[in-house]
């Protein structure tokens, strides 16, 4: 990006000598045609309203930069990284594949990728594993975003010689240096990703932008169980869907709920549980009672029968 | 004298720039690059020593000239040269290879003779390091 | 040929007399080719009022059991099975008069491993044949089961280039001019400027053998003097396709032996010397490590006019098994014929593992290689460095490219010649790399290389605006073919 802030007061003319005209932000928009991009974001991802009014304002913000430094008025790279913080199946990377695509329509990053990796990809097993392990990994991600889940498990403090302090200097290493050919989202529960970045203040001065995912609504819930559901040709009965309206309530009291993640799953065993009960009917089937589960499909979980009491299975039921 | 191995050894030596949209060809062809350096440019001399291992599934060049500046700090007055390995079925082997640093002298190579029968000469060449 | 003509068959069939070849069963509408089958495809010419399915059932039944009569010892074989199928015929677009015929050929009716088997079948008898005024065998195609009867290429492209340590850019090369009359000290002085100028590889000419004014171990000796120099002072692997085409195998032998201990990378034979002693040669460079070059004098008396004869890609698939490691196929833009779709056909036959049918580049069957290695293709006559960005869009990097005149004849030496070739081709690569179209920008990309390179200057000066176009005669039946400008 050019800088050329000298010129910047110098009068009628944008430092490459064309007149500073009126500037028009709509045609910059489209041109850049990220607005395809928001609406799809919309599209695909039920409720999140606060998450969309914030990855709208970044857009906003990187458009107008963009323009700006086209006029020689800002000086160097603006910062990209960001932090996504919020519980599990709250979207955190399909918005971040979708803000990679903003990025790089607005020509902030060289390709349209993102590489998503935990601790394991980053952090090796002895002496000398671990920088390699990092380098590979940010060599692939090179031109792009990375996304770091759970990024506060790079972090140990009680072992002063865990592995994870070489990935995280590395890290913040490249951030710093190589803020044209990277972008990283640092990603997880928002209380944790508090506490590293109060450990970590190098991380915390290089993300510029953080977007909280609040959980799920019952209701978004309900919604998205219907659109998955339509998604693989099934769809409620009245009474089922009853039901899965008194299982998400249980299922959300109990431990490692997962928002969407685990509304997925419960979809998944119910459609196990419809298939038992149709087979065991023995007669001939109308397509609807292939296609429907009903209360009998959803009341058998164990969130229900058992009140998630045994434990892991709590994860599912 | 100018060891012209190599794609591009005809031409000025290759700016940073350029390198960088040669092993991005490289990338969007689906091939692998690695770095190898030496002191001894005989053309049979085959295996350069490996800057690392050769890097697979990258999207974006920049994670190559980073490899390429680290090897140039270690070995500023060495052959270092970038090649391009493919793995399909029916070559799997180097598709592009061109040297991205030189020595600032280079060494000669001397061709020495043997008289063998009839007027047949048995060549030999030596690499004579620049004086 | 609307009307199907029946087999005769049982007592009748076998009756003493001449019968017609559809009649005797050589021509089946409804046969299915086996995955076993050779199949072949000929444009045939009947004679006027020879039905076109009559005469491809000839074609089918001289190129495999038939004879002009009944013989009632076709009963003691399994005839039915020996007798080639003609299975299809049709119209050639836009060229009244001709037919495309295809026939199918069974598996037992060939010797495993042998060009001059396949041959003496496929065109030993037909071509003569009076019913027809004209016949061009078009293209063929082989079951993976015969063509791992042959080991193919002794070397081929990926090994070549491991060899010569050269990898991501055609090759270039260069023939020494003039053809015939230099001695051995002063070929060998042409050979060392234009590798040390920057070329890859040097090649004697066809008929460069063992003529009065230079002895084949006088060529021989000085030229390796010439390479081993310019390898010292390029640091570069360097060749010179030594010819060993001679009057006899033992002589060809004995001349290859002796490049071998000159330590020569590669050595060259001609076409005409004939299938068997192509593969013989071959085997022998499968033994010694050596590279085969092949340079395909001859093959214009058969393989030019559309309507008769034999089309290059067959001669390239035969060349493919026989196994020969450079094969030359053709320019598209230079001074030899050869129209840039169909010559694009040869080079794919060349240096693909799976050909698929592609009929705009003239290729009829899908041709599956079983893994016999890739022929690099050598485009050579009349081709100079102002072409370079359409030889490099035409072909892509797996070719040699061999500036002759257009090295020799620099005006400023043999070493600017090379160089200018070298500076050019170099330049278009790396353009290309970098995404820019060069079959539009070539000549502006030339033109900025030849700002710092004097010797391209002048090649540019001296033939920029040199071109061959004249319409080609062997063009494809299936798209308009516009010359190369």
């Amino acid at each position: 990006m050019d800088m050329r802030s000298e010129d910047m007061l110098s009068g009628d003319l944008s430092p490459d000598g064309r007149p500073a005209g009126p500037i028009d932000l709509q045609a910059e928009f489209t041109e850049s045609e990220i607005g395809s991009v928001l609406d799809a974001l919309d599209a695909e991802l039920v409720g999140l309203k606060p998450v969309k009014l914030r990855i709208r304002q970044i857009a906003a913000l990187l458009l107008v930069d963009r323009v700006r430094a086209r006029l020689g008025l800002t000086a160097g790279a603006p910062s990209l990284h960001m932090s996504f913080t919020g519980n599990p199946g709250t979207g955190k990377t399909t918005v971040a594949m979708r803000m990679a695509e903003i990025l790089h329509r607005l020509g902030y990053i060289r390709r349209n990728h993102l590489v998503s990796v935990t601790r394991d990809d980053l952090v090796g097993q002895y002496i000398g594993h671990t920088a390699p392990k990092t380098k590979e990994v940010l060599k692939r991600a090179m031109g792009g975003v990375l996304f770091i889940d759970e990024a506060y498990y790079l972090y140990r403090p009680e072992n002063e010689r865990d592995y994870g302090q070489e990935a995280i200097e590395i890290l913040l290493q490249v951030m710093e240096n190589q803020r044209d050919d990277l972008v990283v989202i640092l990603a997880g529960y928002a209380e944790r990703m508090e506490t590293f970045f109060r450990s970590n203040p190098g991380f915390r001065s290089r993300v510029a932008h953080h977007v909280d995912f609040p959980d799920y609504g019952d209701g978004e819930l309900l919604d998205i169980a219907g659109r998955m559901l339509a998604g693989q040709n099934y769809r409620f009965s009245a009474s089922g869907e009853a039901a899965f309206r008194l299982y998400v309530e249980a299922r959300r009291a109990q431990p490692h709920f997962a928002n969407a993640r685990s509304i997925r799953n419960a979809l998944d065993r119910a459609r196990l549980r419809q298939a038992s009960r149709i087979f065991a009917l023995g007669r001939p089937l109308s397509v609807e009672e292939l296609t429907t589960l009903t209360e009998e499909d959803i009341l058998a979980s164990r969130v229900l029968t058992q009140g998630g009491a045994l434990g892991p299975a709590g994860q599912g039921g | 004298m100018r060891i012209t191995q190599g794609c591009f050894s005809f031409l000025p030596d290759l700016t940073d720039a350029q390198i960088t949209s040669q092993a991005q060809y490289c990338i969007e062809q689906g091939w692998a690059l690695g770095i190898e350096y030496t002191d001894d440019p005989h053309p049979r001399n085959t295996y350069w020593e490996m800057w690392e291992l050769p890097m697979f599934d990258l999207a974006d060049a920049a994670g190559v000239v980073r490899e390429l500046v680290a090897c140039r700090q270690a070995h500023p007055e060495k052959y270092i040269r970038i090649n391009a390995f493919d793995s399909t079925h029916g070559w799997e082997t180097v598709r592009m290879s061109f040297i991205v640093n030189r020595p600032a002298r280079e060494p000669e190579l001397v061709l020495t003779r043997q008289e063998g029968p009839g007027r047949n000469q048995i060549y030999a060449m030596t690499v004579r390091p620049a004086s | 040929m609307n009307v199907q003509p029946k087999a005769v068959t049982g007592k009748e069939r076998y009756k003493a007399g001449v019968m017609k070849y559809a009649q005797m069963g050589y021509w089946d509408a409804d046969y299915e080719p086996k995955p076993t089958d050779i199949l072949a495809l000929f444009r045939i010419t009947p004679q006027d009022g020879v039905d076109p399915i009559e005469a491809a059932a000839a074609v089918a039944g001289e190129s495999s059991t038939a004879t002009w009569t009944v013989v009632w010892t076709d009963r003691l074989t399994a005839c039915d099975k020996y007798r080639a199928k003609a299975y299809r015929v049709d119209p050639v677009p836009n060229n009244p008069g001709q037919y495309f015929c295809y026939v199918a050929y069974d598996l037992d009716l060939f010797e495993e491993g042998s060009i001059a088997n396949l041959t003496a079948s496929i065109i030993g008898n037909v071509f003569s044949f009076k019913p027809l005024k004209a016949a061009r065998l078009e293209d063929m195609h082989f079951p993976v089961a015969y063509v791992k009867t042959y080991k193919g290429p002794p070397t081929g492209i990926v090994v070549e280039r491991e060899r010569l340590d050269k990898f991501g850019r055609p090759l270039l090369g260069a023939t020494t001019k003039p053809k015939l009359g230099l001695s051995g000290k002063n070929y060998g002085r042409v050979v060392y400027e234009a590798l040390k100028g920057g070329l890859d590889f040097v090649k004697d000419d066809e008929n460069i053998n063992s003529q009065p004014f230079m002895h084949w171990r006088d060529r021989f000796l000085y030229v390796m003097e010439a390479v081993n120099r310019a390898q010292a002072v390029t640091g570069e692997v360097k060749g010179h396709y030594l010819n060993i085409t001679a009057g006899t195998m033992e002589e060809m032998y004995r001349r290859a032996q002796f490049a071998k201990e000159l330590g020569s990378c590669i050595v060259m034979i001609d076409l005409i010397i004939g299938y068997t002693a192509i593969q013989s040669i071959s085997e022998w460079c499968r033994q010694n490590d050596m590279i085969l070059h092949l340079h395909r004098a001859g093959h214009g008396t058969y393989t030019r006019q559309k309507n008769h004869g034999v089309s290059f890609r067959v001669i390239a698939k035969w060349m493919r098994m026989a196994g020969v490691d450079h094969i030359h196929a053709g320019t598209a833009v230079g001074k030899l014929e050869g129209d840039p779709m169909t010559v694009q056909g040869y080079y794919n036959i060349c240096r693909e593992m799976k050909n698929e049918v592609d009929l705009p580049r003239g290729i009829f069957f899908e041709q599956d290689w079983a893994s016999l290695r890739r022929m690099m293709p050598v485009a050579s006559g009349g081709i100079h460095a102002g072409q370079m960005h359409q030889l490099l869009d035409l072909f892509g990097d797996e070719v040699v490219l061999q500036f002759g005149g257009g090295t020799i004849g620099h005006p400023m030496g043999i070493q600017a010649g090379a160089q200018a070739n070298r500076v050019a081709l170099e330049a278009m690569v790396l353009a290309r790399n970098e995404g820019r179209d060069i079959r539009n920008e070539g000549p502006e990309i030339l033109r900025d290389a030849a700002r710092w390179c004097q010797p391209l200057r002048a090649a540019l000066d001296t033939w920029g605006d040199i071109t061959f176009n004249y319409t080609s005669t062997d063009t494809s039946d299936f798209v308009p073919t516009p010359s190369v400008a």
